[in-house]
This record gives structure tokens, sequence and C-alpha cells, in this order.
């Protein structure tokens, strides 16, 4: 498979990473050369194989359903490029 | 006389204990080191008081006899662990000014154990990348130089704790291997470099790359160092709920030197028809060391090793775009302005992350992008399990495998710069381990032609550390690596 200049232009809005019409063109050979060389995945028989879905057999740990940790509302803040009253502050989404 | 900067942990520590000199004598030595080594650029950040602060301290818990197992250590830290109220930056733009308000797992138990900071070390951007050309605090430079003269790579991504650690600006250094991050540089700069078992120390307060294969591990001058040292990083975090709750071993008294019987396997399909003859050769020369010492020598095949590379290069991205997802320039770091809030989130990601980062974001979007996901991610996913299946296979006949850590020795900026592919290639040895989970370590097992460094790398069964490292310390003491970069960072008469 391969990708055009518009299919990468739609995977960089998907990935919020604002990319100039001139940075396009490298951008898709670069994906297409690393897509062809995964290509070579499809050679191998999956037929009746399980996905990896955890690295080391164990089971997940599970806790209490408790609060056990909390009020660090400055500290969450404080590394923020913009607060307001106590809240992270973006550009305005509704008109 | 020895300076103190030359002492590997063990000594240092054995020196602590004798009282030849104090842990405020050792850091001090260091921390002149440290600011007179802008020409390897290992440190982005230099934290000398806090440094001679934790010294004296340490140097108190020995006068009271509570000094813990690494008390008056000094260590570099890879820039990819938070640490509470020092700036962490992964080496990335879009992290400009963050200082975590917490400190990492990993960290805070060197920090109980009495270690000392000397700073924070460069890496590749976000931990993607094997030169440490990647960083945007600049290109970190090799110790070691070829009989030319010119600049090497340390490798990637500890890159920066590699440096540091050849160069004598730490003891050791914490570094994090997601597909050989800490055993190529390792290997790179003549050191020694163990990736446990993942689950083995915790990944929390460690900035994620690939959540399934991310790391932490040491990198040190000697293989007891790093038993010393990964004794304390290791051990069961409720925090990460993919450590493991399992008692960390006594490493170092694993290193008995007695590997009689155990079996070595040696993969056939690591025999690259086109690599470099001295790195073959020196790989041969690792297994008669170890015959020498009576271990048995038995041949496997781990036989989807030639897929492991493509694998990695679809399950790291796809990760890496899901865990990159929170740096949109609200909670932390660099934020720049944009015509809406999507307009702001797209300017910020643009400026703040660099080529590669960038590169592998859009490729781990596009492999999960739905239309794609089967063909792709859950493909890999599938062969990941086939690759593991095939280590579980080879243990059945053998306790280690015994492997070249890298296909070459260090390389110089730029070499593989213009194709990423090329630059992936680097990690053929240490990737397919990584996506098994399995623990691994580079030795220092000889010279290049050039005069370059060159690793031999084993690995062991899950949470089997303790053969690893015993087998490393066989082929550690048989290598006899003894060389050592001359210091031309430092200038003349240094």
């Amino acid at each position: 498979m391969t990708v055009d200049k518009n299919t990468v232009a739609r995977i960089a809005h998907l990935a919020r990473i604002k990319v100039p019409d001139e940075a396009l063109e490298p951008i898709t050979g670069d994906l297409n050369n690393i897509l062809a060389w995964v290509e070579q995945l499809s050679e191998v028989n999956t037929d009746d194989v399980e996905p990896m879905t955890s690295v080391v057999h164990a089971r997940l740990p599970q806790r209490q359903d408790g609060v056990n940790d909390g009020n660090k509302r400055d500290a969450v803040l404080k590394n923020a490029p913009e607060t307001e009253q106590g809240f992270f502050a973006v550009p305005k989404v509704i008109e | 006389m020895t300076k103190l900067t030359d002492l590997t942990l063990a000594d240092a520590l054995a020196g602590l204990d004798n009282k030849d000199f104090t842990s405020v004598e050792l850091t001090q030595d260091y921390v002149t080191a440290v600011a007179a080594s802008d020409a390897i650029n290992a440190y982005t950040t230099q934290t000398p008081d806090r440094a001679l602060d934790m010294a004296a301290a340490a140097d108190a818990a020995r006068a009271a006899g509570t000094a813990g197992p690494l008390a008056g250590i000094p260590l570099a830290i890879k820039d990819l662990y938070c640490t509470e109220g020092v700036l962490t930056t992964a080496s990335s733009h879009i992290l400009d000014g963050f200082t975590p308000a917490y400190e990492s797992t990993v960290t805070s138990n060197l920090w109980r154990d009495g270690a000392v900071m000397l700073g924070k070390v460069s890496l590749d951007e976000f931990a993607m990348g094997s030169s440490n050309e990647t960083s945007f605090y600049g290109a970190v430079e090799n110790p070691w130089r070829a009989g030319d003269g010119k600049s090497r790579v340390p490798g990637g991504s500890s890159g920066g704790s590699a440096a540091a650690v050849a160069a004598q600006l730490a003891v050791a250094a914490t570094g994090t291997d997601t597909g050989g991050s800490i055993r190529q540089p390792a290997s790179f700069c003549g050191l020694v470099g163990i990736k446990p078992t993942y689950g083995r120390c915790s990944r929390w307060g460690v900035i994620a790359f690939a959540s399934s294969l991310d790391q932490a591990g040491p990198i040190t001058r000697s293989v007891k160092d790093a038993a010393i040292m990964l004794g304390s990083m290791a051990g069961y975090d409720a925090k990460d709920s993919t450590s493991i709750d399992t008692a960390v071993p006594d490493y170092a008294s694993a290193l008995t030197g007695d590997i009689r019987g155990l079996r070595i396997g040696i993969p056939k399909e690591y025999r690259l028809d086109d690599a470099p003859a001295e790195i073959l050769a020196l790989w041969d020369k690792g297994v008669e060391w170890l015959k020498d010492a009576g271990a048995e020598i038995v041949d496997i095949s781990l036989p989807h090793t030639k897929y492991a590379l493509p694998t990695y290069y679809i399950v790291a991205p796809a990760e890496a775009s899901s865990n990159l997802a929170r740096y949109d320039g609200v909670k932390y770091g660099l934020r720049v302005p944009g015509d809406s809030l999507d307009g702001m989130y797209e300017n910020t990601r643009a400026e703040g992350f660099g080529d590669e980062v960038t590169r592998r974001i859009l490729i781990g979007t596009y492999v999960l992008s739905a239309g794609y996901y089967d063909a792709y991610y859950l493909k890999a996913q599938k062969v990941r399990s086939l690759i593991a299946q095939d280590f579980e296979k080879a243990y059945a006949s053998c306790d280690a495998i015994l492997t070249p850590t890298a296909p070459s020795a260090a390389f110089s900026p730029g070499e593989n710069a213009d194709d990423p592919i090329s630059m992936y290639l680097n990690d053929v040895f240490t990737v397919p381990a990584s996506l098994a989970g399995l623990p691994g370590i580079s030795i220092p097992a000889g010279l290049s032609s050039e005069g370059l460094p060159l690793g031999l790398q084993l690995l062991g069964k899950p949470f089997d550390e303790e053969t690893v490292l015993k087998v490393a310390g066989v082929l550690e003491e048989a290598a006899g690596f003894t060389a050592r970069p001359s210091n031309w960072w430092q200038g003349e008469g240094a």
C-alpha cells in the first residue's frame, strides 16, 4: 500500500501536526519507503496466531476503587502555559 | 595516582566504605569534570548544588551507619526520567520549561539508596533514534574517536548517558531501552548496559515512548556495577500496572564466574550476510571464551528474526502516536498560538516535534487509522507473538543467547541521517528481544580496526537477569577490555 499527498495531509490533521504544503512531498516519500519496507510482514502466515497483547504473562493487578491521591491542583497547573482561576486556559472554542 | 573519576561504581563504594575519600570529594571531582565537558554535550541540565548536598547527606549517613547500597555515588540521569523540581525535556522543544512536580519511581529508588544526581543527560528526542542526533539540544559527541580523529556518534537513544559514563562525567547513568537504546550506545562507547525484563523496573514517571517496550536500566563501567545499580532501580511499583510483583534478587551475588554446564544458544539467523567480518569474528571469539569457561554451545534458530524490525516499526510508532498525543500546548511545555484551538494544537506540535518524531507519529497514526488497523497494527502484533514464541522454543534448549550488539562500531555524524531505514537497521540485533520483553546486556568485547569499541550481547529468559549477568561477568573477564578514549575534550594537559 502507498499513501499520496492528500492522505498524508489527512493523517497530519488527525495527528494535529501542521505540515506545510511544500513539506508534504518529502514526508510522503519517507512514509512510502517505510510502508514498502514493513510490507514484508505480509509474507508471514499468521492465520492461527493470536496478537500479542501483553508482554509478560501476568494477570493485571486490581486495587480498591477508592481515592488514593488528589488535592494537587496547583501542582497539576504549575507547568501550564496559561491558566485562569485554577483552570487550564485554551483559545475560545464556543462562539 | 588513579583519579577518583576513573573508579568503577563498585570500587568507588569500596573507597567510600574504607574512608579513602568522601562522597563530597568524589562528587566535587565529577562536578568539575562536568562543568568542563561542553565539547561532549552530554548534559542538558547540570545540578552541582544538589549533587554536593546529596553527597554531604550520603557522607553523614555513612558516618551514622545508615548508608544505603549506593550512598554517595554520583550518577547522570537520562532526561526522560521525571525529576522533581529539575527541568525534564526528553530532549524535545515541546517540553520547554517542563519542571515535574513529582519524581519517577526508578530515580526515587536510586535516591532512597543514597545515590547523588549530577544532572540530566541528553537523548534522541523522545528516545527515538540510534545516534543522539535528533536531540533538540544538539548532537552528543562520542568520547571515542577513530584513528582519523573525527567525530563519532555515541549511539542512542541513551547517547548522553553512555557518553557521560565513558567520558568520566558520571560513575554510571540511567538509560531506557525501547528497541536497543541502552545496549547499542553501551556498545558504541565501550560500556556495559543492561535492559532488564519488561516489568522489572517501574515505568512510572519515565516519559513514555512505546509503553509495551519501554524499560529502564543502567549504563555502567563493569558488569558488577550494572548488577549493583540494577538492584536499586528494580522492584515492584503499584503505580505501574505492568510492573511485576516478584522479589529482586541480589544481582551482584550472581557473579560467581562459574558457567560450567550452562547452555549458550547461537542463533543462526543473526549471522547476516552483509555484517562486517570483524563483527562476526568478535562473535566467534565470544563463543570460544564461553566454551573455554565450560559452557555448552548450542546452535539455535529464531526463524522470525528478519521480521522483527518491520514489526517494531509498526508497533513502536503506533504506541508513540498515542502516547505523544498529550503534548498539545495546554498542560505543559511549548504553546504556539493559532487562530483556533485546533490551530493552536497543530502549530504547537509542528514547531515542538522534530522530523523523526513527526515521522513516527504520522506512521503510527496511519497504521492505527480506520481501514488500516488490521493490515498493519494487528498483523504486526501477530508477528510479534511469533517472534516471542521463537525465543520460548529456543529456551527449551539453552539458558542464554549470545549475539553481537550492533552491526557496526560507532558511525560518523550524518552517516545515516538521510535514510530513516538505514538508521533503523542499527537495532537489528537488539529489537527482537525488546519485542519479546526479554533481558539483554551489552559487554565491551573488543576494538574495531578503527580502534572503536565493539560489544557482544547476551539475552536471557524472562526475569533471569542473574544468568545474563553471570555469563556477562565471564565474558567481561575473558575479553579483558581495558581500552579508554583519550580525553581530547578536556584540552591539553588535563
